[in-house]
């Protein structure tokens, strides 16, 4: 076990991305300090060992701070070798990394537009969304989680939309059907929140479903400061 | 198609994405077909090998496609392992070199489509964020010879192709990149005496020429 100085974690309780690090650390097994942030008063730490993008999460390991929660994955497959997350084969691992960037970018943002948007632009929204999580109900045609037998880089990944997703539909009034429309996603999603090191992790949900109610209302069209 | 040995790579020739894909696979000495799409008229081959976002560059090898430019690359240093490496070995180089490809990929091309889309204001605070990003970079390079250090890899390949649109944005923005970033001029002069890089970037001046063809396509002036 890694002595618990070595390995620190600045984040924000409500946060997907830091949670997807949080679950690769206790996957791994590794001990690590957690230090929440108040995004609205950022720490000086948190500037200095971000300045590029102010934003959490950050892992700093060794005094080494590394950013953007997917290149923090595998920083952290590649440093604490047990229980690899990524696949050996480079077509598996490129196949790993674009479903991960799939759901990084096009489904964040499509849920971002339908989370802030209303009337046409968010139907439209909310049917991009469903044009994407059929791709990946598809992905997972055969399949217990994206990774295999076991939960995985991908699942990590795409792990934001098992809970997010729904708090998001909750807080703003949408839905996107997919316990009706993709019975593979819906199934993965199930797995997935049963999975220990997930279910022991996530925040508490009528919180979050109230923070992001007040988010919402702010009328910002910026996320929370995460990555 | 699906047995098929080999390398293939579908490509735009002026896509900087693609030329991601190129210089890596010429870094490696990796022969391959190239076959040059038709942007508005993608041919089956395409859409059957990325049917999620039916962009080039897709790699095919051995029939298998790969998406994704930045996703290329690193399937290209993983599977042609053995010459040229592009990340470095140590995993927290590794890991600042995967941040800095993903910041040219977030801010660059984003930041140049404005410089020759926008007018007047929002050109002008289009101008004002690609100088900064620049200087960032700029100051990411520093002294050494290459963003990898000694070594020619990722962020270079992730951030040269976009050197030939320098002249496209000065020329649209009205600006110069040599005199706000003189260290990444400087650089982008080294990589060019790659032949990697020498071989597959065009002349700016096609470039600029081919987005003079896009404004006037989309009735910008």
């Amino acid at each position: 076990m890694v002595a618990s100085a070595a390995v620190r974690l600045f984040g924000m309780w409500a946060s997907p991305a830091v949670r997807r690090v949080e679950w690769a650390l206790k996957l791994k097994g590794i001990e690590y300090e957690y230090i929440e942030e108040d995004l609205s008063n950022k720490s000086s730490s948190l500037l200095e060992f971000n300045p590029i993008n102010k934003q959490v999460p950050v892992l700093v390991h060794n005094c080494n701070p590394i950013v953007e929660s997917l290149v923090i994955l595998e920083y952290i497959d590649e440093t604490w070798k047990d229980n690899p997350i990524l696949p050996v084969d480079p077509l598996e691992r490129a196949k790993a990394r674009f479903w991960a960037t799939f759901v990084d970018v096009k489904c964040r943002e499509e849920s971002r537009k339908a989370f802030f948007m209303e009337g046409e632009e968010k139907e439209k929204a909310i049917e991009n969304l469903q044009v994407q999580l059929k791709a990946l109900d598809e992905e997972l045609e055969g399949k217990k989680f994206f990774s295999g037998d076991h939960i995985g880089y991908t699942d990590l990944a795409v792990g934001w939309m098992t809970f997010w997703l729904g708090v998001a539909e909750e807080a703003a009034g949408f839905k996107a059907n997919y316990d009706v429309k993709f019975p593979n996603f819906s199934r993965w999603i199930k797995d997935f929140l049963a999975e220990p090191v997930i279910k022991d992790n996530l925040p508490p949900r009528e919180k979050t479903v109230e923070f992001f109610r007040a988010f919402k209302q702010l009328g910002s069209c910026t996320k929370v400061n995460q990555k | 198609m699906a047995s098929e040995k080999g390398v293939m790579l579908l490509d735009f020739w002026v896509s900087p994405f693609g030329q991601r894909a190129r210089i890596a696979l010429a870094e490696k000495g990796v022969e391959y077909e190239y076959k040059e799409e038709n942007l508005r008229d993608k041919s089956e081959l395409l859409l059957k090998s990325n049917p999620i976002h039916k962009k080039i560059p897709v790699l095919i090898h051995d029939g298998k496609p790969i998406c994704e430019s930045l996703i290329i690359v690193q399937y290209i240093d993983e599977t042609w392992s053995d010459k040229a490496p592009l990340l470095p070995s140590d995993p927290y180089q590794r890991a600042q070199a995967r941040f800095w490809a993903d910041f040219v990929d977030k801010k660059v091309f984003e930041c140049g489509g404005k410089l020759w889309k926008l007018k007047g204001e929002e050109q002008e605070a289009a101008k004002t964020e690609m100088i900064e990003i620049l200087q960032i970079l700029e100051a990411q390079l520093g002294d050494k010879k290459y963003f990898g250090g000694d070594i020619f890899g990722f962020v270079d390949v992730a951030f040269v192709p976009f050197t030939s649109w320098f002249y496209s944005y000065e020329t649209c923005a009205n600006f110069s990149v040599e005199e706000v970033a003189p260290k990444i001029v400087k650089w982008a002069k080294r990589c060019m005496e790659r032949e990697s890089v020498e071989k597959t970037l065009p002349d700016p001046k096609k470039v600029y020429e081919f987005v003079r063809y896009l404004k006037k396509r989309f009735g910008i002036e």
